[in-house]
């Protein structure tokens, strides 16, 4: 199956770009949700603000839904949706757009990605705590099974794990020991799988488990991987869950290739890598991938055009229909390289799985696992850093002629228009105020009280489609549920991170940062924050933990903050210098609005903003009084550390020790 | 260091005055320079602790400070989300001084736990500060036992977050008026370094995760019954919940009050200015200096000698009168 990952600005202008990717010959929808979505709220709220329809499709209610969905037959459409913490909800609006189109349930085919433990560890768009979130999942999985029968309800992926620095080893231990939390708490909730019948419907929840997986640039490994998580796979159906039918033990996989790879210097040398890296999930037949996606070529320069994602398309195409790829038997069978190395790689996972185990399953072991990603990113980039690791372009053969591809005046990615969000706040306005709000209000009562912990055995889908058919919001669902539950922070891995082995360059930023010191009074101290609901945090993680390396104190703020978060902070803790990270888009809207509360405040410390950055974007950052933009092809860390040492210096020279002191003083 | 010239009166007592007027946007500021070991931002210091002396106030500072301590895990992030929320609704303003224990690995540290503590950005009448654990062994870093008295001028609540079990709690109990030692159910450290001695009696003990049911009962049940056989009957033992609905913070807020209700908190505070100045003397001149004094008695002596309502620095600045 080929699909491209796509959605943006509003429910109708997606439909048409769906419609279009399906006259094309594309063959599935693969829907992509903005971030509010993703985390639960509407676009008025306050956190939503910059996001909307920025990274995938706003959908508030079952009206967007229909919308979106618009002269699309579901009944024969298979549709994967990548949403997680919200994914019950977004799997009852897509329920009930089908139910106005007329098509039962039962039909529905598609996939939900409703993978919790990767957004804690990577991805950062969860909702709820632990522990209600796998009950969701839990539930999500016993509804479907009886009433879904064709849907995939949950998709563990690895993917984000090797985006955020997961090594082979521990992307195959990490999905495989969520896959067995995901399976544990589902097996509870059908009743134990007990007797024949349990372990038949165990069979059939195992059965409906995908995989989605990532692949990277060192493809002979990387197809090693996934054959290893074959053989795991329907070796945990066998040993754990007594499956036996041979369809249900087979390991099913749709995968993106890898981003993280992908460079901002040079890009048209990504589409190689693109295909490179599909080679790795297609190659051999007994490892195959049943579905495809590709990046465009300018991810991480922004978001991605038609034409780019078409570019895209055109490469699976070639590979499928051009080349004989899809003609032999597997191509690996009897190979003592690719079985040596496939061995390697189940014993390291093994191992590893064990440690997540002793810690008490996937859930458990968050902590561990999100400190194991950031150890494993920090040696990743340090590899980059001393060219140990080639990255064509970027640290080696990094001279270019001018680029055309990039040369007219957007720079070659997709912009959002800007009054888009205005119009998505009148719009969801406009539905609350024209919907029967009783049914809401006893929909939503409905939903809180099987949500309870003395209702903890009653499945919540069937509240949540009620809530879903009587108009209730996106925003209105979680917060519901958030009331119920509590919030939560994930951890952020960053303090259990061990230090970088300090190298000669090393050693002399820790002597500026001490003459600093000296020149300063206190040790200089920088606030490491996201603004919005990017909760893509490797990069901000990584600045953090070299801060800390270089003998600064770090305030770690994390994920999802506001601007009068950041600006309280920022007063508060005395900062001298402010790093804001943001990958999803939203820099234009948000980091004015940080400034905005900073100047507010009455803070003058210098900011510093890192993320994916378009070129034209940088100027008008810098004449919000922003002192420096990162983009992703300064990879070398320690580089800008040293920039923000000076940084901090040069203002320090204009004002002295007490008086710097005293800037920060909030009486404004 | 800067060379320039101090502005009339000076930045410090310019503080310590706002302070004193419980102007708490000034908070930041007087951290700042307390945090600086710079030797010109070190005078400001002093003038500005001055200006918040119970000489200079006319009594002792009004707030209520508190310290928590306890265990990594053991759920004091969330409890002290529920404090704060309670207090705020109180009316009265807080200020926390939150200490990472994070060992400082190049001299470098990770601040996290404001993030884990929920409030509104907007209130003017909530500050959280982190600080590294002091780069000194022994106690809490000058700075937070500066910062305490200073911002107990102004707030209303100043609470001292630490981390650890045993040696935490005394460092802290020398700057606080109540000690809250937070238990996680189920550990025993806290039972055994108890009834060991490892550790001094806190003044309320807080349970956490009440939830979680029968363990948190029994581990309330245990501690009581070793407080018993040790012959201390004014600590209270309590257990919260701090999930939705939470439970038992309106005992807990009670309970501190209650304590420092029945507390000489002149007295108290008197003890921990004498033993604060005391500590920063021997740090700064060590053994020699106290030598110098005529030993540790004698330098006792001679602080019982001096004015009680005089700041810590007046008073280390009297014991090096002292040496000469």
């Amino acid at each position: 199956m080929m699909r491209t990952y796509a959605g943006h600005s509003t429910a109708k202008a997606s439909n048409e770009l769906y419609r279009r990717n399906l006259q094309k010959g594309q063959t599935g929808l693969s829907v992509a949700f903005d971030l509010p979505t993703q985390t639960g709220y509407d676009p008025d709220d306050e956190l939503a603000r910059g996001e909307v329809g920025k990274v995938g499709v706003p959908i508030s209610h079952r009206g967007d839904m229909a919308a979106l969905m618009d002269g699309i037959p579901l009944g024969e459409m298979n549709t994967s949706m990548t949403i997680n913490a919200t994914a019950a909800w977004l799997l009852a609006l897509y329920i009930v757009a089908a139910e106005e189109q007329g098509v039962s349930q039962e039909q529905l085919q598609g996939t939900t990605q409703n993978d919790i433990i990767k957004e804690f560890l990577a991805r950062g768009t969860y909702a709820f705590p632990p522990a209600p979130s796998m009950r969701l999942i839990a539930d999500m999985i016993a509804y479907t099974v009886e009433h879904v029968p064709k849907w995939n309800p949950i998709n563990i992926c690895s993917y984000h794990l090797q985006e955020a620095g997961a090594t082979p080893v521990q992307e195959i231990a990490y999905a495989m020991s969520n896959a067995i939390a995901v399976l544990d708490a589902a097996r509870e909730r059908i009743g134990g799988g007990h007797g024949e019948a349990g372990t038949q419907l165990m069979g059939e929840v195992f059965g409906r488990i995908s995989f989605f997986v990532n692949a990277g640039v060192r493809f002979i490994e990387e197809h090693a991987k996934l054959r290893a998580m074959s053989i795991l796979w329907e070796e945990l159906g066998r040993e754990r869950y007594g499956v036996e039918d041979p369809r249900l033990l087979r390991f099913r996989y749709g995968v993106q290739v890898n981003s993280l790879g992908l460079t901002e210097a040079q890009p048209e040398n990504n589409v190689q890598r693109i295909v490179i890296e599909a080679l790795a999930v297609t190659l051999g037949r007994d490892a195959r991938a049943r579905a495809v996606q590709l990046p465009a070529w300018n991810e991480a320069l922004g978001l991605p055009r038609p034409w780019d994602q078409q570019w895209s398309l055109r490469i699976q195409q070639i590979l499928a229909y051009e080349t004989d790829l899809l003609e032999y038997p597997d191509i690996f069978e009897g190979s003592r390289v690719m079985e040596a190395l496939v061995e390697e790689l189940l014993g390291g996972a093994r191992a590893e799985m064990a440690v997540v185990a002793e810690h008490g399953g996937a859930v458990q072991a968050v902590p561990y696992m999100k400190a194991a990603l950031v150890d494993s990113h920090r040696e990743r980039i340090r590899r980059i850093e001393t060219g140990e690791q080639v990255v064509v372009g970027q640290n080696r053969f990094t001279e270019s002629e001018d680029s055309p591809l990039t040369a007219d005046a957007e720079g070659g990615i997709l912009v959002v228009d800007p009054a888009l969000e205005a119009e998505q706040i009148a719009e969801v306005r406009r539905w609350r105020s024209e919907r029967d709000q009783a049914a809401v209000k006893d929909a939503l009562a409905a939903l809180a009280a099987v949500a309870s912990e003395e209702n903890a055995s009653e499945n919540l889908m069937t509240a949540t489609i009620a809530a879903a058919r009587a108009g209730a919001t996106t925003g209105e669902w979680s917060r519901t549920l958030r009331e119920v539950f509590g919030s939560y922070r994930a951890p952020t891995g960053v303090g259990e991170a061990t230090a970088t082995a300090p190298d000669e360059e090393m050693n002399e930023l820790r002597g500026e940062v001490s003459r600093l010191q000296e020149k300063l009074g206190r040790r200089p101290k920088i606030l490491v924050g996201k603004p919005g609901l990017d909760g893509h945090s490797n990069g901000a993680e990584q600045i953090a933990v070299r801060a800390r390396d270089s003998g600064m104190d770090v305030v770690y703020e994390g994920i999802r903050l506001t601007p009068a978060q950041i600006a309280a902070s920022a007063l508060q803790e005395g900062v001298h210098v402010i790093g804001l990270s943001i990958l999803s888009g939203s820099h234009r809207e948000l980091i004015p609005a940080v400034m905005n509360a900073l100047h507010d405040a009455g803070v003058s410390a210098p900011v510093v903003v890192g993320g994916i950055i378009p070129e034209q974007d940088v100027a008008t950052l810098e004449q919000a009084g922003v002192a420096a933009v990162y983009t992703p092809k300064d990879f070398d860390i320690t580089r800008i550390m040293r920039d923000i040492v000076a940084l901090v210096g040069a203002g320090a020279d204009r004002s002295p020790a007490v008086a710097s002191s005293t800037s920060a003083n909030g009486s404004a | 260091m800067s060379g320039a010239p101090r502005p009339q009166g000076g930045v410090g007592a310019a503080i310590g005055a706002r302070l004193r007027l419980r102007d708490l946007s000034a908070a930041p500021a007087a951290l700042n320079l307390l945090e600086s070991t710079a030797p010109v931002d070190r005078e400001q210091s002093a003038a500005l602790l001055k200006e918040v002396s119970p000489a200079a106030l006319g009594s002792e500072a009004p707030a209520h400070v508190i310290g928590v301590t306890g265990p990594p895990g053991a759920g004091k992030s969330t409890l002290l989300s529920a404090l704060l929320h309670a207090w705020r609704q109180q009316g009265r303003s807080v200020a926390m001084l939150a200490v990472d224990p994070s060992s400082r690995r190049s001299g470098g540290s990770l601040l996290g736990d404001r993030a884990r503590i929920d409030f509104d950005p907007t209130d003017r009448g909530v500050l959280i500060r982190s600080t590294a654990a002091g780069e000194r062994l022994g106690g809490l870093a000058w700075a937070t036992r500066a910062a305490a008295h200073a911002l107990a001028a102004a707030f209303d609540i100043v609470v001292i977050e630490t981390v650890g079990v045993g040696q935490a709690e005394t460092e802290v109990a020398d700057v606080v008026d109540t000690v809250a030692v937070v238990v996680q159910p189920g550990s025993g450290d806290v039972l055994q370094f108890l009834k060991s001695g490892i550790m001094e009696i806190p003044d309320v003990l807080v349970v956490t995760k009440a939830d979680i049911g029968q363990i948190a009962m029994r581990t309330r049940r245990d501690l009581s019954a070793a407080l018993r056989s040790l012959g201390s009957r004014s600590t209270r033992v309590l257990s919260v919940s701090s999930l939705p609905p939470p439970s038992g913070i309106e005992d807990l807020v009670a309970a501190l009050e209650e304590h420092r209700a029945g507390l000489d908190v002149g007295e108290r505070r008197l003890r921990a200015r004498r033993a604060g100045a005391l500590t920063d003397f021997a740090l700064e001149h060590g053994e020699r200096g106290l030598r110098a004094l005529g030993g540790r008695r004698a330098a006792e002596q001679l602080l019982a000698a001096q004015e009680p309502g005089l700041e810590v620095p007046a008073l280390v600045a009297a014991l090096e009168r002292g040496m000469r």
